[in-house]
């Protein structure tokens, strides 16, 4: 362990921002997709169960 | 589901040359060539992503226990350099990424399998998505260590148009109506694209070496120790499966909308929403 | 063969001929679009001077891409391109003849023209000799790869961006071969080079484009 406190852990020797910006907008992003995938399934699936009622009505 | 290759059944071709010859294939490969059947597909794909999403989780982890907790802090740019943990490998997927996209665009086009080409659909907003985030993550790297935003170096300006190549497969399948025309148009401008992508890498290293007053190079990390490289190689990995994860994911949701007449997405339907 | 390929280009030419609005309209936009630069940046002569090769060849890009939806279009709507496509002479051949042409009306007037922008911006008549050679030589590769965008693009929603969308990255090595020319004759003999790299690029563009462009020419119109 490099650092000696969580102070010193977040603030990244004064580049904390530039640091954490680049980590957290990254690891946001790639769960934000995976929530996009998420609602496209259940619009996917909405749409199909849709379509066959229709079909049997 | 029978494992054999009936017409009518969601398989590729009917009744077609290509699927009496892969009739009269070995039961082994018969077996591995109906998952080229979208609706064969749709389940293995599911528990592909679901193995690999924490997967990636994992090795995110301790790619970041490396690269925060272990390397130690470079001399000259301080704590800042540590960003590379995430702007290499997602520079390096953004590559990794759009060699897949080529690859599948190669096979629809040649083997005219259906599933080859929505994989090649399904990876492009991934790949677009990684180039962003290289690009994002190097100019936040860019601004403490050089002190601009923006340089023209050659692999940020080569990175800047990769992103142009995916958002051009994207708009032009985007802009294509009948899916099977925009998936065979999309799989041409992959491949165009990566023939012309040496030229352009080529071409912007050539301008940024003449204008070499503007130019400062950004790949120059410090020197590579090897808690460094171990910590970028294992966010690679990590930011690789997550890659392949979420293209499955999007395949299924492409299986889904066009297969959205057929039976078995019905049942599916219905059985989420009974 | 060589006959086809005159025969395609003669028809093209006396088509564009009939509609000669569209052809002196994409060199009227070169010329403005040349013209708007100092007008944003100032008239500063030694600023001018260096931004010259820049600002000719991108709005030649500009150009370019304006002009290339017209490319297979018209034939595309009267049904005469299915008729090609059905025909026993190569698409490849087509696909060379039409792109040879659209550099005929658009690529080459716009080369040609060159030199009197040039001389808006003050550039020497060495720089401006290097510029024309420039772009006689990229133009051409501006038409047959902005053929293989233009067949892509037939018969998609908003065609006429999506070609400038498609065919302006894979024009950025055009752009520095063709503007470093110019700069690398200021910076002391190495304009060679670049015309070299040009010409190694139109041969390339000619071998591949119109394949790849008749292969999109297919997939768009089966």
């Amino acid at each position: 362990m490099i650092w000696l406190s969580l102070e010193e852990f977040l603030a990244m020797g004064g580049y904390g921002s530039y640091v954490w910006g680049s980590v957290l907008v990254t690891g946001g992003a790639l769960a934000l997709e995976l929530v996009l995938l998420a609602r496209r399934k259940r619009a996917a699936l909405l749409a199909a169960a849709q379509a066959s009622r229709r079909r049997q009505a | 589901m029978s494992g054999h290759l009936t017409p009518g059944a969601g398989t590729v071709a009917g009744a077609t040359p290509g699927a009496i010859h892969r009739a009269n294939l070995q039961g082994r490969a018969r077996r591995w060539l109906q998952f080229a059947s979208p609706a064969a597909f749709y389940g293995p794909a599911g528990t592909l992503a679901t193995l690999l999403l924490p997967l990636s989780l994992v090795l995110a982890l301790v790619g970041l226990y490396i690269g925060f907790l272990v390397a130690p802090t470079d001399a000259q740019q301080g704590d800042a350099y540590r960003i590379i943990f995430v702007h290499v490998p997602a520079a390096w997927l953004s590559m990794v990424i759009y060699a897949a996209m080529a690859f599948w665009s190669a096979v629809g086009l040649v083997a005219n399998t259906r599933l080859s080409a929505m994989m090649a659909g399904a990876l492009a907003p991934t790949g677009a998505l990684f180039t962003f985030l290289a690009l994002w993550t190097g100019a936040l790297w860019g601004k403490p260590t050089w002190g601009a935003w923006w340089v023209w170096d050659a692999r940020l300006t080569s990175e800047l148009l990769l992103l142009f190549l995916y958002l051009g497969f994207i708009a032009l399948q985007a802009a294509i109506d009948d899916p099977r025309r925009a998936d065979r148009a999309g799989a041409v401008l992959a491949l165009v694209g990566t023939v012309n992508l040496p030229i352009i890498y080529f071409s912007v290293k050539w301008w940024n070496t003449l204008h070499q007053g503007a130019s400062v190079s950004i790949s120059s990390a410090p020197t590579i120790a090897t808690p460094m490289l171990l910590g970028m190689l294992v966010m690679a990995l990590a930011m690789w499966s997550y890659a392949a994860a979420a293209a499955l994911l999007r395949l299924r949701c492409i299986i889904l909308e066009r297969e959205r007449q057929a039976a078995w997405v019905a049942r599916l339907a219905q059985g989420e929403h009974a | 063969m060589i006959g086809m390929l005159a025969w395609i280009v003669k028809r093209d030419l006396l088509l564009a001929g009939r509609r000669s609005a569209d052809a002196l309209g994409s060199l009227g936009f070169f010329v403005i679009a040349c013209s708007l630069f100092p007008l944003g940046v100032g008239p500063e002569p030694a600023a001018l001077r260096s931004m010259a090769p820049g600002v000719l060849w991108v709005a030649a890009l500009l150009a370019a891409t304006l002009s290339l939806p017209r490319l297979f279009s018209a034939d595309h709507a009267d049904g005469t391109l299915e008729q090609m496509l059905l025909s026993t002479e190569p698409l490849v051949l087509i696909v060379a003849g039409k792109a040879v042409a659209h550099w005929l009306v658009s690529g080459l007037p716009l080369a040609l023209l060159s030199p009197l922008l040039a001389l808006q911006f003050g550039l020497d008549s060495r720089s401006m000799a290097v510029l024309l050679a420039s772009l006689l030589l990229g133009t051409p590769i501006l038409s047959l790869v902005g053929a293989v965008a233009a067949a892509l693009s037939l018969g998609a929603r908003s065609s006429g961006v999506l070609v400038a969308l498609l065919a302006l990255p894979l024009y950025t090595p055009v752009l520095v071969f063709g503007a470093g020319a110019v700069d690398a004759l200021g910076a002391g003999g190495g304009a060679v080079a670049h015309l070299l790299l040009l010409g190694a690029g139109l041969g390339f563009a000619l071998a591949l484009a119109p394949w790849a462009a008749a292969a999109a020419l297919r997939i768009a119109l089966e």
